[in-house]
């Protein structure tokens, strides 16, 4: 059996203060397979960019991974030095951001940009890079892709530039892709063309994608499965199919309730009373236990299991939901 | 009888010319950006009216228009009967509030929230003796929290004090711009259940701004869709959702992400929409519309009444229903 191209390990983030160590990711476990998308959804704050960011070793200080493993392909890559990570970044994990002009930059020509970085990470010479680079943009949907190359950034529309960025993180041939809100600034119509080209682009090459996102409607659009993330801990982790119809997780419950779109013809949405607390308040117990319906005693002294120790468990929860078959 | 809101061929243009310097040396000509064209649609009291449309549409233009805060270039709005922007007393008899997008934005970091919601009725010199503390209330806050400043609050809590200083004004007329896109969906479900509340309670009139097409399915009684500062089709969310009958508005429908949509099959939206300074001729959406005919790109398609819909587009009759999602 292969195994999985990312796996994640009890990890933990840390960003020591004055006022205490806060945990903004505290002990997630996931794994990627190849020509997998994971998407990891949760409100604003939930820790889903740190848990990306600190897979590529781009925490900026003093945010640390304080414990846990990265494996990547079946190497351990958490303990690595910041140039060899900065090497792994690129040729073997691509990445896109939200801001499409975060990857690109304003001042060189995009053809310059996508061969420095293929032949930054792959050995080739300057014409076969060059056509490399044509036939990046074409697979991503760029007209007149050679006349292109030529082209600033801020020539290009937003969607467009997004699609250079997605260029420029497949090129070198990565096996993950860690994609945070790469459509959240984008309407709906380029959303979804940038979703099918994402899918497309990673099961023909069968690369694992982690697909971090505030949006379910998108990770049920384009994901395999999904982890529901909840002040810096995983709820529940899932196929999208399951999590969406079935949650067990009360906080995931609570989530699909929100949604307008699975409430159609009701007068009111169902709301989680309360809100998500900031990394430093997190209640002892469950997180979750304030805001739960199901809460009891035990949810407010002892946290229940993480997930990942029971590879059969699909919600960190004392009392699960239950879902008639 | 008329309704209480009626825009009658609203338009709005802005000058988007360089500098008159840079005109004469680079012999630039002056360039005019119509923002919204000819947009008529009636809103009665108590109703809920969403406009959705993609960015750059012209849904704040029209929401500024409506609030008085903007004047047209073309057209009026009528409110209870008097022209807003021709009757210099309309304003006040019609009692017209907005809510904006970022409530961070929009509430004075400096003053505490007992100012804030006060500030409205300290303006038309109103008695305002406990009633930021009951308003509060109102939108499910604590009296305490008049005493607070702005930065305390959640997001969430933030677009509730918002709401209520919008209400300090006893509005009959509430433009609600974008309110809960800058919202988590579980914090959305609050806002929205709260507007909706308040609509029964006493007796509101909505315009609702969104380009989410879910939200603006749970809460309208009539949708119109704008595209390039034009409204292509207009009617209830009903219609509008089992039937759409614009080319537009079919391809909004299925670009939306749909969170049970996962083994559908779209077609993919064509292109982006295009530069609002020069817009195709003839119907704007021609170039991106799969069943555009030559008359299409040589004349404009009116709004007109097709089986109680209204729709711009010259193949309203023959365009059916779109394959079932
Ligand atoms: N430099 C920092 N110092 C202290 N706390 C931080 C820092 N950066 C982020 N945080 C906190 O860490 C938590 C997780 O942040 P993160 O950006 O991962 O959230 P997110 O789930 O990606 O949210 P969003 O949907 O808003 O992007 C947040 O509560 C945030 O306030
Ligand atoms: N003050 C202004 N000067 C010049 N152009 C403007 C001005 N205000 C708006 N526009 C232009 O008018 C068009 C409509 O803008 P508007 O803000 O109404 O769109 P919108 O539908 O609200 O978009 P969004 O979803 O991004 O908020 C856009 O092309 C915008 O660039
Ligand atoms: S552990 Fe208890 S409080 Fe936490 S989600 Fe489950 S039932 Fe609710
Ligand atoms: S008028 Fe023509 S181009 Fe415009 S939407 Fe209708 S069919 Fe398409
Ligand atoms: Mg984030
Ligand atoms: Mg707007």
């Amino acid at each position: 059996m292969t195994p999985p191209v990312l796996s994640v390990r009890n990890l933990v983030v840390a960003i020591p203060s004055r006022a205490g160590v806060s945990r903004p990711v505290n002990n997630i476990s996931y794994d990627i397979a190849q020509g997998e998308i994971l998407g990891v959804v949760g409100e604003s704050g939930a820790g889903k960019s740190m848990a990306g960011n600190a897979v590529i070793g781009l925490l900026d200080r003093p945010a640390h991974i304080a414990s846990g493993e990265v494996w990547l392909n079946g190497r351990r890559i958490d303990n690595l030095g910041p140039e060899e990570l900065r090497r792994i970044r690129g040729r073997q994990i691509g990445m896109v951001f939200q801001d499409p002009l975060t990857s690109l930059n304003p001042l060189l020509r995009i053809g310059d940009q996508l061969t420095e970085t293929i032949r930054e990470h792959l050995p080739m010479t300057a014409a076969q890079a060059r056509d490399r680079a044509v036939a990046a943009l074409e697979e991503v949907g760029i007209p007149a892709a050679a006349e292109r190359l030529n082209s600033y950034p801020h020539e290009f529309s937003g969607g467009m530039r997004q699609r250079v960025v997605i260029a420029l993180a497949l090129c070198a041939e990565p096996s993950l892709v860690i994609a945070d809100e790469p459509t959240t600034a984008l309407d709906v119509s380029v959303q979804a063309q940038i979703i099918a080209l994402l899918k497309r682009l990673c099961r023909d090459r069968g690369t694992a994608v982690m697909l971090v996102t505030h949006d379910m409607g998108v990770i049920a659009e384009a994901a395999d499965r999904v982890a529901v993330m909840y002040a810096g801990r995983l709820a529940e982790l899932g196929p999208v199919r399951s999590v969406i119809n079935t949650p067990r997780h009360p906080y995931a419950d609570g989530l699909m309730g929100a949604m307008p779109s699975l409430a159609v013809g009701q007068r009111r949405l169902r709301q989680i009373p309360g809100a998500m607390p900031r990394p430093m308040n997190i209640p002892s117990g469950c997180a979750f236990s304030p805001r739960c319906p199901r809460a009891a005693d035990k949810c407010r002294i002892d946290p229940p299991p993480t997930l990942g120790d029971d590879p059969k468990g699909r919600a960190a929860c004392w009392f699960p939901m239950e879902h008639p078959a | 009888m008329t309704a209480f809101v009626e825009v009658t061929r609203l338009g709005r243009s802005f000058d988007v010319s360089k500098p008159w310097l840079n005109r004469v040396i680079e012999r630039l000509p002056r360039r005019r950006l119509v923002a919204v064209s000819d947009v008529s649609f009636q809103i009665e009291e108590g109703a809920v009216y969403a406009l959705v449309g993609e960015s750059g549409s012209g849904k704040s233009t029209i929401g500024r228009m409506l609030a008085g805060l903007m004047t047209p270039s073309e057209g009026a709005v009528r409110v209870a009967g008097s022209d807003l922007h021709a009757d210099s007393g309309a304003r006040k008899t019609a009692r017209i509030q907005m809510i904006f997008q970022d409530p961070y934005a929009s509430l004075n970091p400096r003053w505490r929230v007992r100012r804030i919601i006060c500030e409205p009725m300290v303006v038309t010199g109103g008695e305002t003796e406990g009633l930021a503390e009951r308003l509060l209330e109102q939108v499910g806050l604590s009296a305490e929290d008049a005493d607070k400043f702005p930065h305390e609050f959640s997001g969430g809590q933030r677009q509730r004090i918002c709401i209520a200083r919008a209400l300090a004004a006893n509005p009959r007329l509430i433009i609600c711009d974008e309110p809960t896109s800058a919202l988590d969906v579980s914090v959305q479900a609050q806002v929205l259940n709260l507007m909706s509340d308040l609509r029964d309670e006493l007796g509101l009139t909505y315009m609702f701004i969104s380009h989410d097409l879910t939200v603006v399915r749970h809460m309208a009684d009539r949708i119109g869709v704008l595209y390039l500062g034009r409204l292509m089709e207009e009617a209830t969310p009903a219609q509008l959702f089992t039937r759409p009958r614009h080319p537009y508005t079919q391809m909004l429908l299925a670009a939306a992400p749909l969170i049970d949509g996962r083994t559908r099959d779209i077609d993919l939206p064509r292109g982006e929409v295009p530069d609002p300074i020069s817009p195709p001729p003839g119907c704007a959406f021609n170039p991106r519309c799969p069943f555009a005919v030559e008359l299409c790109r040589k004349q404009r398609p009116e709004l007109r009444d097709v089986d109680g819909v209204r729709v711009a587009c010259h193949l309203a009759e023959q365009i059916g229903t779109p394959p079932a999602p």
